[in-house]
């Protein structure tokens, strides 16, 4: 309280808008410094390492060859359930707790807070990406010293990129899920319905009538995601992927995105 | 400077605001008052852009709000104390806020120093804060980033007496040195010793604005009215009638429509003590604030008005 000053016309020459970089760290801070933040991440990382743990007991007690496809898929099991909830929780908690109304006030670009938002996803992407990748190298790597066999890496170079793509897509589908829903509840349900639930009827489907099955790479987003867990992706995949990433993440995240500027805050 | 011209905000056939329009101007605070759901909130609300208006439009300084870079260093604002993640703690709120406007950490420790959170509670989570603590901690975040401007709503909610008089102190300080304070209350005896100007508002319009003394004048209709005890009310009153004024029983005393110094040669000629003469202003305003709103609260509040402003 040290200078109140009295216009009646703001001066708000001195005073440039918020800068971006700002409103990505905050962003950032936001997802771990509640204990529901801390522990999903914390969780995040010991059940990767507890499922690299019993993936590794598990080979070695059944003499299989794994290759570091295996491992990666095995990290991404836990990852790639949590980190959309991570997602869904970035846009939904400013709802449910009602932080929204303080977020837009110190930031009235609804457009900007999103971005950060997003932004500071892809960064834990990033993150969550490097600590898949390397504890995936090292289960490699320990499974080749205590098994004598010799490890495989496969086509690492690819790997790099469709583990990356997997990561970002998750966490993508987390938060178009979270802004469609304003609801961290209805967020959750629904992306675990998307992604556990309605495989199966998917899967029926394409078992018992052609048409669907040829159909079901480009309705399927899960399916069509498949190809890169295997790192085998190439022509059609991309398509498929397009497609599907369209009715299952771009529609959402738009009508999302669309919701969070016209709603009134409460 | 705020200035809301032609206001109205509208859910389908619903008015929430209806046409309004009133300025609150540089070191002065004013005070918004009505009953519960009149529409002072959704005013606030879209003062701040988190509500679009329906028609009409508020500028804050002569800009709209979302024109305002980095408007926490301009206007402060509390909507909802308890509208804070509850597990994040009262100093990360304040962290947050200080980040996003580019404040340091030490701005935060002043300003839990101002709104008396000490460092223990400051490291609670505001789950476990009363809600006394959380509208502490929103007054602390609206002052955060040194605003010129302060639109408060209802933050006297849920504080105590001592803690209504040291916002009171707080506000007034503020308006001393230049600010512009808008608050909100339901209640009147919050506001009224503290706010320059009030504007009282229900269902949606200003029912009469001004001074607490121009609402006064207003009240008695141009009449000034006292309030008297004495040790023989019979007579006095008796008395009193005789020469023309209307006098009511008010409580342990009288309401007489007169002066106070005219009741005060009554008595003197009667011979009668008084224990107590004074202006009606008090019953007054509240009596003005709850005529002028009963038919748009939410109960006929008409009916119980009146011996509820008697004493």
């Amino acid at each position: 309280m040290s200078a109140v000053v009295a216009p009646r016309i703001l001066d708000v020459s001195t005073t440039p808008r918020v800068p971006f970089g700002r409103l990505l760290s905050v962003e950032l801070r936001k997802l771990a410094d509640t204990r529901a933040g801390r522990w999903l991440l914390i969780s995040i990382v010991a059940l990767t390492l507890l499922v690299l743990g019993i993936q590794m007991a598990v080979v070695l007690g059944n003499d299989l060859t794994p290759t570091y496809v295996d491992f990666l898929q095995g990290a991404n099991t836990p990852m790639g359930i949590l980190l959309p909830v991570l997602g869904v929780l970035s846009i939904t908690s400013e709802w449910s707790q009602r932080t929204a109304m303080v977020t837009f006030t110190l930031e009235p670009s609804r457009m900007r807070v999103v971005l950060a938002k997003l932004v500071s996803l892809l960064l834990v992407a990033v993150v969550a990406w490097a600590v898949g990748m390397a504890l995936g190298a090292l289960s490699n790597a320990l499974y080749g010293a205590f098994s004598g066999d010799p490890v495989v890496w496969g086509d690492v170079g690819t790997l790099l990129y469709t583990y990356f793509l997997l990561f970002v897509l998750s966490l993508a589908s987390g938060f178009a899920l979270g802004a469609l829903f304003l609801n961290s509840p209805a967020g959750i349900v629904v992306y675990f319905v998307y992604s556990f639930v309605l495989p199966i009827p998917f899967a029926i489907g394409a078992a018992l009538m052609s048409w669907f099955n040829s159909l079901r790479p480009w309705v399927d987003f899960n399916f069509a995601q498949a190809p890169l867990g295997d790192g085998t992706v190439h022509g059609s995949d991309w398509a498929h992927l397009l497609t599907s990433g369209l009715i299952w993440l771009g529609l959402p995240l738009a009508i999302g995105i669309w919701r969070i500027r016209r709603t009134e805050v409460k | 400077m705020i200035e809301v011209r032609g206001l109205t905000r509208a859910y389908g056939s619903f008015i929430a605001v209806d046409d309004i329009s009133f300025v609150c101007e540089p070191g002065t605070v004013t005070g918004f008052l009505g009953p519960n759901g009149a529409g002072k909130t959704t005013t606030m609300r879209v003062m701040v852009g988190l509500t679009p208006a329906t028609r009409g439009e508020v500028t804050i300084g002569g800009l709209h709000y979302a024109q305002i870079p980095n408007p926490g260093r301009h206007v402060g604002v509390l909507l909802d104390a308890s509208a804070q993640h509850a597990g994040r703690t009262g100093r990360e709120v304040l962290e947050i806020g200080a980040r996003t406007m580019g404040l340091p950490s030490t701005r935060v420790d002043e300003m839990l120093e101002l709104v008396a959170l000490d460092a223990k509670e400051s490291k609670r989570r505001v789950r476990n804060y009363s809600l006394g603590m959380r509208q502490r901690l929103g007054i602390a975040h609206a002052l955060l980033g040194d605003p010129s401007v302060l639109i408060l709503d209802e933050p006297a909610n849920g504080l105590d007496p001592a803690g209504i008089r040291w916002m009171r102190g707080l506000l007034k300080g503020y308006a001393d040195r230049g600010g512009t304070v808008l608050l909100s209350s339901h209640l009147l005896h919050e506001v009224e010793q503290i706010a320059d100007e009030m504007i009282l508002i229900g269902r949606g319009r200003i029912v009469a604005s001004g001074t607490r003394d121009e609402l006064l004048r207003h009240a008695s209709g141009g009449q000034t009215t006292a309030l008297v005890t004495s040790l023989d009310n019979r007579r006095l009153g008796e008395a009193l009638t005789e020469r023309g004024f209307a006098v009511h029983e008010a409580g342990g005393g009288l309401r007489v429509t007169a002066d106070p110094v005219d009741v005060g040669r009554v008595a003197a000629e009667l011979q009668v003590v008084l224990t107590d003469l004074r202006a009606g202003t008090e019953g007054g305003l509240e009596e003005l604030f709850l005529e002028l709103t009963s038919d748009t609260a939410r109960e006929d509040l008409s009916q119980i008005a009146a011996p509820g402003v008697a004493g």
